[in-house]
């Protein structure tokens, strides 16, 4: 690169990127999280599937016989919704949720997130606000920023997003002129949060979205990996128009296949297989058809009962390792999926504390990642769906000393008064150099 | 500009290096950084007929330089992994010729404090500073420790951690309040923080090398980073900061500069390749702020920016270099 007197940026297109790329950028607490793909340091932050327990040579034998008896077509595109054996599937899958759809009402894609995005293309223009739930889906948020939309968060509990926070929010964002677009939710096991929409609330906010009119998107990644009692109904089981549900085969099955789905409205859905072919074309079909014939021919119900089981080991290594090493924080403790959110104390920040926590060997997620305005210091997500139950009890074990390093920081700088200056001396520098 | 017009005579000495171990990544801070640098160096090295293996140090790395012992170990490991000495001396230890300063000077320039020290010692202007642990607010109390702190040095301050590079952990403090903030983040890096005089002026990075006729400085980079801060963001982020090669200086502060940079790089007793970060004050006077062992060299540093400036091929000094250390450790 020749650098001209005007000097250079190292990029001759900056300022040429369109305004929805702003958030695009390469950050400190990304870099640091390259240190957690270290076998020294527990992971505690990426949700991971541990595929480890899938059976691997089973999987292999699908490959095979895919390849063996449809190779040709398994390497053909294919069609831009996906194909029907795999939508049949999509169906009974869902049907253990309660939901009763029809073969054509599905469109696979490229992993749920792909289908996420398509709903974002479809309906959001710059400006437009998407209600979620308080904290959110880092990925999902990343994707309606991509479009340039707002994020506007609603309050929840232990039983998941609040109907009359929700209800408030809506008058409050169209006082102030905004266009409702989506209401976002993750129902079961919540990514962040841990927590389940219990099913009244469930109704109540079908019922609010329904009157305002607001399309609600429904995503589903966890509702199968349920540890104690199943999660109740889908919202989509009692609402066909109103819901855009999205499944994933990346917790159940495994996230290297990229295969996820959409369940939407005939007029939605037909706009979703023309984005997803505008996008992609067709999801891979290899992968496609792989899945199909190991869902045909594998006990994938006992795979997932094992997957529940492993799971909810893990989760109980987290929740008595951080009672026992943090008893002073709080924490949900979930039902299902992969993730514990814990409250921090008083003055705690979770993006501050994460340098030494790599310092320390243990990473995790601060909660400012699950906000659209970046708040969410005092909280942070664990993770407890890849490390065996020994080294979630040894992160934790990590993450205690973390946390008294910097309670113990905190309190040495507390301020308690002004700092009075003593002594100003306006001596403040070194001599001038010296070479001679 | 060729491999044969390059302005260095170790050019025409034979090579002796053929096998070379790059190590990139390590448990680090700057482990993302050094794996980009990794690839880089390797890359270079690569295209100039060099067999290269790039490893990760990790628990198999010091049986593996054992049983292979490549011909020379380029280390691009930034952060404690790389730049505090350790695994400088085990290379010593394992007779392994290695790019890059000794263990013992990379120690004095790894630790901020203890390389301000020195430089200043050689006479370079270093902005007034103090290095406190984490223990000296314990036992002193934090309200005096500041207070006198803040007598002595009034904000603008810099508080950064006593070790460590890519402005990790570094404030800017305007205010008392930002002050007691900025001691919290630098103590979440190291048990050490240095709270720094902020000069104002012209930021640069000076690239030095050394392959066998004496250090040699590159043209001095000037650093204006579109934010007004030279953080993180805007050192990775192409086109978050302008880069002037050479800086818009005139000669004599230039060279003043240079002569500076190289003082320092002499002062630590640095070797083969170094980068010095000054900061030229209104009345031109080059003030030390850090000297860097491993310099980064993404494609967003400065250092491959100087390279590029003085007509080097890149790869090319990172295989001269290599050759450097093989005659070096022969000597």
């Amino acid at each position: 690169m020749t650098i001209s007197r005007e000097g250079t940026n190292l990029d001759p297109w900056y300022g040429h990127y369109a305004a929805r790329t702003a958030g695009l950028s390469a950050s400190e607490v990304r870099a640091l999280f390259a240190v957690a793909s270290r076998p020294e340091v527990v992971s505690l932050a990426g949700g991971m599937p541990f595929v480890s327990a899938l059976p691997l040579t089973t999987i292999t034998e699908s490959m095979d016989r895919v390849m063996r008896d449809r190779g040709a077509s398994a390497l053909q595109y294919g069609s831009g919704q996906g194909t029907p054996e795999l939508r049949e599937h999509i169906l009974e899958i869902m049907a253990l949720e309660g939901i009763r759809a029809g073969v054509d009402d599905v469109v696979v894609t490229t992993g749920s997130q792909q289908a996420l995005d398509l709903v974002a293309k479809l309906f959001l223009d710059p400006g437009d606000v998407v209600l979620a739930e308080s904290p959110s889906y880092v990925g999902a948020m990343g994707i309606f920023r991509s479009y340039q939309a707002e994020v506007a968060h609603i309050a929840m509990d232990a039983d998941g997003m609040i109907p009359a926070a929700l209800t408030e929010r809506i008058v409050s964002l169209r006082a102030a002129g905004k266009q409702l677009k989506l209401l976002y939710l993750i129902p079961n096991f919540h990514n962040p949060a841990g927590v389940t929409l219990s099913s009244e609330r469930r109704l109540e906010i079908i019922d609010i979205a329904r009157s305002e009119g607001i399309l609600i998107l429904e995503d589903n990644p966890y509702g199968l990996l349920w540890f104690d009692r199943p999660a109740p109904a889908a919202m989509r089981s009692v609402e066909t128009d109103g819901v855009v549900y999205l499944g994933s085969f990346s917790k159940t099955l495994a996230p290297g296949f990229r295969v996820g789905w959409a369940l939407a409205p005939h007029a939605i859905r037909e706009k979703l297989v023309l984005a997803a072919e505008a996008a992609i074309l067709s999801p891979s079909s290899l992968n496609q058809m792989v899945i199909s014939d190991y869902l045909d021919r594998a006990d994938w119900r006992g795979q997932i009962d094992v997957f529940r089981s492993l799971y909810r080991d893990r989760r109980d290594a987290m929740i008595d390792a951080l009672e026992q090493y943090l008893p002073d924080l709080s924490w949900t403790i979930p039902n299902g999926g992969f993730y514990v959110w814990v409250n921090l104390t008083e003055g705690l920040d979770s993006k501050a504390m994460l340098p030494r926590a790599v310092k320390e060997l243990v990473a995790y997620t601060p909660g400012t990642a699950f906000f659209a305005d970046g708040s969410g210091r005092g909280h942070l997500r664990l993770a407890f769906c890849y490390p065996p139950p020994a080294e979630i009890r040894e992160g934790i074990r990590r993450l205690a000393t973390v946390v008294r390093g910097e309670q113990e920081l905190l309190e040495t700088f507390s301020p308690t008064e002004p700092i009075t200056a003593v002594a100003y001396d306006p001596h403040v520098a070194s001599p001038p150099p010296n070479l001679s | 500009m060729t491999d044969e017009s390059a302005p260095m005579k170790a050019a025409q000495d034979p090579p002796r290096a053929r096998r070379v171990v790059v190590l990139a990544g390590g448990i680090s801070h700057e482990r993302d950084i050094s794996l980009k640098s990794g690839r880089r160096v390797a890359d270079g090295l690569a295209a100039h007929g060099l067999e290269v293996t790039l490893l990760d140090p990790d628990a198999t790395l010091l049986p593996t330089l054992l049983a292979d012992r490549p011909d020379v170990v380029w280390p691009t490991l930034h952060g404690a992994s790389g730049e505090d000495g350790a695994l400088r001396s085990l290379l010593e230890f394992l007779a392994l010729p290695y790019v890059g300063s000794s263990a013992s000077s990379t120690r004095l320039a790894w630790d901020k404090p203890r390389a301000k020290t020195i430089v200043e010692r050689a006479g370079v202007a270093t902005p007034h500073s103090i290095a406190l642990t984490r223990d000296a607010f314990r036992e002193l109390g934090a309200e005096s420790v500041l207070a006198v702190v803040r007598g002595e040095l009034p904000p603008p301050v810099a508080v950064k951690p006593a070790q460590g590079g890519s402005a990790q952990g570094v404030s800017l403090v305007d205010t008392d309040e930002e002050l007691r903030r900025a001691m919290v983040l630098a103590y979440t890096y190291s048990d050490v923080a240095l709270i720094e005089q902020r000069i104002t002026g012209t930021e640069v990075a000076i690239g030095i090398i050394d392959t066998g006729d004496g250090p040699v400085a590159l043209p001095v980079v000037e650093i204006e980073p579109l934010s007004g801060v030279y953080g993180f963001e805007a050192r990775y982020n192409a086109g978050e900061t302008r880069f002037y090669a050479p800086a818009r200086i005139d000669e004599g502060t230039a060279a003043r500069a240079t002569e500076v940079a190289l003082a320092a790089h002499r002062a630590l007793g640095l070797r083969h390749i170094s980068r010095i970060d000054l900061i030229i004050d209104g009345a031109g006077t080059p003030w030390f702020l850090e000297a860097s062992v491993m310099p980064g060299l993404t494609e967003t540093s400065t250092f491959a920016l100087a390279l590029e400036a003085a007509g080097h091929d890149v790869g090319w000094v990172y295989a001269e270099l290599a050759q450097t250390a093989v005659r070096d450790a022969q000597r």
